[in-house]
């Protein structure tokens, strides 16, 4: 591990100060960072311990929703009464990721921010735009099996590894961010980038900016399901995940919010899969059609060509679920 | 002793004190829970430098020049070590003499070749990362990492009669291609070492499964006598065959102690330990069966592929429990080993029949279906009477008997089968079944064991516990013999300063150990029953005393009294096959949508000699049934096709089963005596837990699903694309 130098803000001001400078990274969980600092993946000069600040809270917010904390962590977020009533989706989601003693010490703010598991990414002996911009891509020729098949680039098929943020996007919820220009708010569709010519920048959080929270809309009701499809049923990063929120009337679709995670470098969340299934009676016919659309531009990388005829599948099934049609 | 023939009166029949088979939980077991008992890297060292191994960025080539003055001069550093003897392979098991070594030559990706040595463990961590070598690496396109497509060279091949013609003339025949991955052993604990040298002798705290020989293999790397040399191992955090033989964090800690003058800790990274112990082979496997209308078998075929560096003389032994299990005249038996830049090849987990029986079982069963004969019931038709080509007896055969009580315990439905019978929502359910076989292993063993005038025991071998409970059986067995209760045997292992025991490998441990116990038990029992003036066959010992007799306090009068059991295995081997046997039963359910697999139940029911603790050995059973679930389910390591680089190199990545993917175990333990196997009528368990159950998953996975996956591990996508 590269010797760094360690920090405590104590104020949000502070922090935003010290993180500012590039070769510093904010640490709160540390289950993603600390790996990567043993890795040499991650070299910060300085870590900013955020975990002084009063962020952990889980509240009420203004519009009806709730605000997670930046600070809260996945066992407390998954664990609340009203993320359990209100937003099982993303109950269901936080508890299909890592191990409990994981979720434990992870937190909002951190799991939006963790890097992708690419064996090439981790690995300082081998090619990775996203971590040395310029060094090209080890995963394209070599083994892509996590990776990407939606907005992918010449540069990088990473994928986002995580399944807090698939939920969160099918619940169109948003991030604040505190920053040297004050107060923002992104949506999570838009928290995450894709890849394009530069890899090496996961998301839209500027140098300096720290996130604060994280806000639900207000409660969306209808069935809420996350279907994630991995190789053992703990400990695995999904191979395609679907969260979703379904809502029928008088036997056809009144709501289909719908996103996906082991598919991009984002949680992946077209619009046009609403648009396409709302007022439509349920069959299997319509559910191959919206696969159609969130496929029509998918690219396998010869190993993970397999992710496309799942995620087709995995759709269908969470629909079939979620509306009751029979398949 | 050195057995030459069965031994079938077997005084642990006799004995009155009933501790041995009792269901006694594990001595340090308390210890390891509460962190207390100290694996090789937590010994209280003072002033123990700390060494992080630099290891190469490429598969194939020569390391040229390294140039020490920019690492060294980085805060804590303490020396560079790069003695040629660092760029050696692992040893082998049972190798007892130094691994390939080849100055300064890499031959797989993430070899090292030198170590950094610092203050502390973060520094050497960080300076290793800095060091400035050259380096010319052979160009890519000539080294081979794919055993497919590279030339190999047959190791073995066993022929009868004409398996082709059989073939063709056969009513029924099943000629199948399957593929496994390559495993790592995945133990806990990390490869550590902390060595320690006082000018003339070197002691080293290893994590290692064989002692007795990794004490040669340490003396000949270093030329050193190994009289100068003491190994202690006293807990080990899992070996799974990773462990056999010394890898290179013994010879680097052991040379930087040597130069430096002070002891050094090198602990593997969970990544170097991926990348550079020893791996189970990949493997192709081909399985001709030939049979007549009843399944009967009249051709047996059973060829495989697997690969390994080259100048390693190991090859995955699949064939090991085929040339015995099945009848059938015409038989071939081949072994292919092509020689690829990957690290090296080795054993793992039970290898040879981990891999090769889940093909052949898989086989089995489309012969079944092939026939429409009951899967169980063909395997019973198929049991030889004796080596189907030696013509040598079994020395006990409980598979008929394994295949009988699992099956019944299981609740098989006998008959004809057919996939996609049941389905419960999205999941479609089934069944499967396949026998279980591991070949016997025994090695020579000492045991020494000292009466104590307080009228305790102590056991002394410097055989290793590698978590299956050595401590235990080992003070059971004594106890047993002695007249003494569990708790008045003391039990040291794992220490060179004790008599040489087996080591821990290849599930003999128990048996070989276990012998030379019994050995010097018995010695101990003449010199009671001449002490005591009875005739030896009536001594009858039992709480601390001879029955209507003298306490051994009296008997000792104030006085140890030792003996040291030895045990070899004579030619008895040329006269008997030994074999462990057995059945597993799977229910599994299958996602229709996502190829998703879960194991539900699963039965398993072996047959391996004489149970020495019920506890102990049920942990053993279910054990081998978790890896088989690995091998079935999910076990691969993925190498880049690019540099040959092991990609998936941390539990993350590469998947064991976890807790959720396990259901309950249900194990029966057909106890047998096998007189033949060992003194002490008992056999191997560990491996014979995993020799074949990925088949009854596998075979589960047909008959819920209708596909018919050819390929391990059966990984969602495979199982969708085999889907009808």
């Amino acid at each position: 591990m590269k010797p760094f130098r360690y920090s405590r803000p104590d104020s949000l001001d502070h922090a935003g100060q010290l993180t500012s400078d590039a070769d510093a990274r904010a640490i709160a969980g540390g289950t993603n960072l600390i790996d990567l600092m043993k890795l040499q993946v991650e070299t910060p000069q300085q870590l900013v311990d955020i975990n002084t600040l009063s962020l952990g809270e889980i509240a009420d917010a203004e519009n009806g929703g709730l605000s997670i904390g930046a600070l809260a962590t996945n066992t407390a977020t998954a664990a609340h009464p009203r993320v359990r009533s209100d937003y099982p989706v993303l109950a269901r989601a936080i508890l299909a990721g890592a191990t409990q003693q994981l979720r434990n010490k992870a937190t909002t703010g951190g799991n939006l921010c963790q890097r992708t598991r690419c064996y090439y990414f981790t690995n300082i002996d081998q090619p990775c735009n996203k971590r040395e911009p310029g060094s090209g891509c080890g995963a394209i020729d070599g083994i892509a099996r996590l990776h990407a098949v939606l907005g992918t680039s010449p540069h990088c098929i990473a994928t986002y590894p995580g399944d807090m943020a698939v939920a969160m996007a099918a619940l169109d919820a948003t991030v604040q961010i505190i920053g040297p220009a004050g107060e923002r708010s992104v949506p999570v569709r838009d928290f995450h980038r894709l890849p394009g010519d530069t890899p090496e920048k996961d998301n839209v959080l500027e140098a300096g900016e720290v996130i604060t929270a994280v806000t639900l809309p207000a409660p969306v009701g209808g069935k809420q399901l996350y279907r994630k499809v991995r190789e053992r049923s703990s400990y695995a990063f999904a191979l395609v995940s679907v969260a979703a929120v379904v809502e029928m009337d008088g036997g056809r679709i009144a709501r289909a919010d719908l996103a996906f995670g082991g598919l991009a470098h984002k949680p992946w969340h077209d619009p046009r899969l609403s648009e396409l299934l709302v007022g439509e009676e349920p069959t299997a016919a319509l559910f191959d059609k919206a696969a159609d659309l969130l496929l029509e531009d998918a690219q396998g990388y010869g190993e993970n060509d397999f992710k496309i005829p799942l995620a087709r599948r995995a759709l269908a099934a969470t629909l079939a679920e979620a509306t009751g049609a029979e398949l | 002793m050195e057995q030459d023939k069965p031994n079938r009166e077997c005084l642990l029949d006799k004995t009155p004190q009933a501790t041995l088979g009792k269901p006694l939980s594990r001595s340090e077991g308390l210890a390891k829970v509460t962190g207390t008992a100290p694996y090789a890297a937590e010994y209280p060292i003072a002033d123990c430098l700390e060494g992080v191994l630099v290891t190469a960025p490429f598969a194939r080539g020569t390391i040229d020049s390294i140039d020490k003055d920019t690492c060294l001069a980085m805060e804590g550093v303490v020396a560079v070590i790069d003695d040629e003897r660092l760029t050696s392979r692992p040893a082998q098991g049972t190798a007892g003499e130094a691994p390939v070594q080849k100055p300064r030559q890499i031959d797989y990706f993430g070899q090292p070749f030198a170590l950094v040595v610092a203050e502390t463990f973060e520094q050497a961590r960080h300076a290793a990362k800095h060091l400035e070598f050259t380096f010319t690496a052979d160009d890519l396109s000539q080294v081979s990492f794919d055993p497919e497509g590279t030339e190999s060279e047959r190791q073995e091949e066993t022929r009868q009669g004409d398996l082709a013609h059989a073939m063709a003339e056969a009513k029924h025949a099943v000629d199948a291609r399957i593929t496994t991955a390559g495993h790592a052993s995945a133990a806990m604990e990390p490869h550590a070492a902390i060595a320690e040298w006082d000018g003339s002798n070197l002691t080293v705290h290893a994590s290692l499964q064989m002692l007795n020989y990794n004490i040669s293999e340490i003396a000949d790397s270093l030329g050193m006598e190994e009289d100068n040399i003491r190994l202690i191992s006293r807990y080990v955090g899992g070996g799974f065959g990773s462990k056999l033989g010394i890898s290179q964090e013994c010879l680097a800690a052991s040379l930087a102690a040597m130069t430096l003058e002070k002891p050094v800790r090198v602990v593997l990274s969970r990544q170097q330990v991926f990348q550079n112990i020893m791996r189970r082979s990949e493997t192709t496997q081909r399985l001709r069966l030939a049979a007549g209308a009843d399944g009967a078998l009249n051709g047996f075929g059973h060829e495989g592929l697997v690969s390994n560096l080259p100048k390693e003389s190991f090859a995955e032994p699949i064939l090991q429990s085929s040339q015995f299990l099945y009848s059938g005249e015409n038989r071939l038996l081949g072994l292919d080993v092509a020689r690829v830049h990957r690290m090296t090849a080795g054993s793992v987990r039970a290898p040879g029949e981990a891999v090769g029986m889940p093909a052949l079982e898989v086989a089995m069963d489309m012969l079944a279906e092939e026939t429409g004969v009951d899967p169980v019931e063909l395997r019973l038709r198929n049991i030889p009477d004796a080596h189907p080509v030696e013509g040598t007896p079994f020395s006990s055969h409980k598979l008929a008997e394994c295949l009988k009580q699992a099956a019944d315990s299981f609740g098989w439905e006998a008959g004809p089968r057919k996939p996609r019978q049941r389905r419960e929502g999205e999941w479609w359910i089934g069944t499967g079944m396949a026998s279980a076989a591991r070949v016997h292993n025994i090695s020579k063993a000492k045991a020494r064991v000292t009466l104590k005038p307080d009228g305790t025991a102590l056991v002394e071998t410097d055989m290793t516990d590698i978590g299956t409970g050595t401590y235990t059986i080992l003070g059971q067995l004594a106890g047993e013999m002695l007249g003494l209760p569990r708790e008045k045997v003391l039990v040291e292992l794992g220490d060179t300063r004790f008599p040489r025991g087996s080591g821990s490998g290849g599930s003999w441990g128990a048996s070989s150990v276990g012998s030379a116990v019994y050995v010097a038990c018995q010695g101990l029992r003449r010199e009671l029953a001449s002490r005591a003036g009875v005739n030896e066959d009536d001594v009858s010992l039992k709480d601390g005393r001879i029955a209507n007799g003298p306490s051994l306090v009296d008997l000792l009068d104030g006085k140890d009294l030792s003996e040291e059991g030895f045990y070899e295995p004579g030619d008895i081997d040329d006269d008997f096959v030994a074999a462990g046997f057995g059945a597993y039963f799977a229910q599994v359910r299958v996602n229709r949508f996502t190829g998703e697999t879960r194991v539900d139940r699963m039965t398993g029911a072996f047959g391996f000699g004489r149970v020495l603790n019920q506890k102990t050995a049920r942990s053993q059973c279910q054990g081998g049934m978790v890896w088989s679930i690995g091998v079935a389910l999910t076990e691969a390591l993925h190498f880049d096709p690019q540099d040959g680089h092991l990609v998936n190199c941390d539990l993350a990545e590469y998947h064991v089963p976890v807790n959720r993917d396990v259901p309950e175990l249900d194990v029966i333990m057909v106890e047998e005596r096998d007189p033949a196997a060992s003194p002490i009528q008992a056999k191997g368990i560990g491996e014979l837990g995993m020799c074949g159950g990925a088949a009854a998953i596998a075979n589960a996975i047909y008959n819920a699903s209708g596909a018919r996956v050819m390929d391990f591990p059966m990984t969602p996508d495979r199982v969708l694309a085999a889907m009808p």
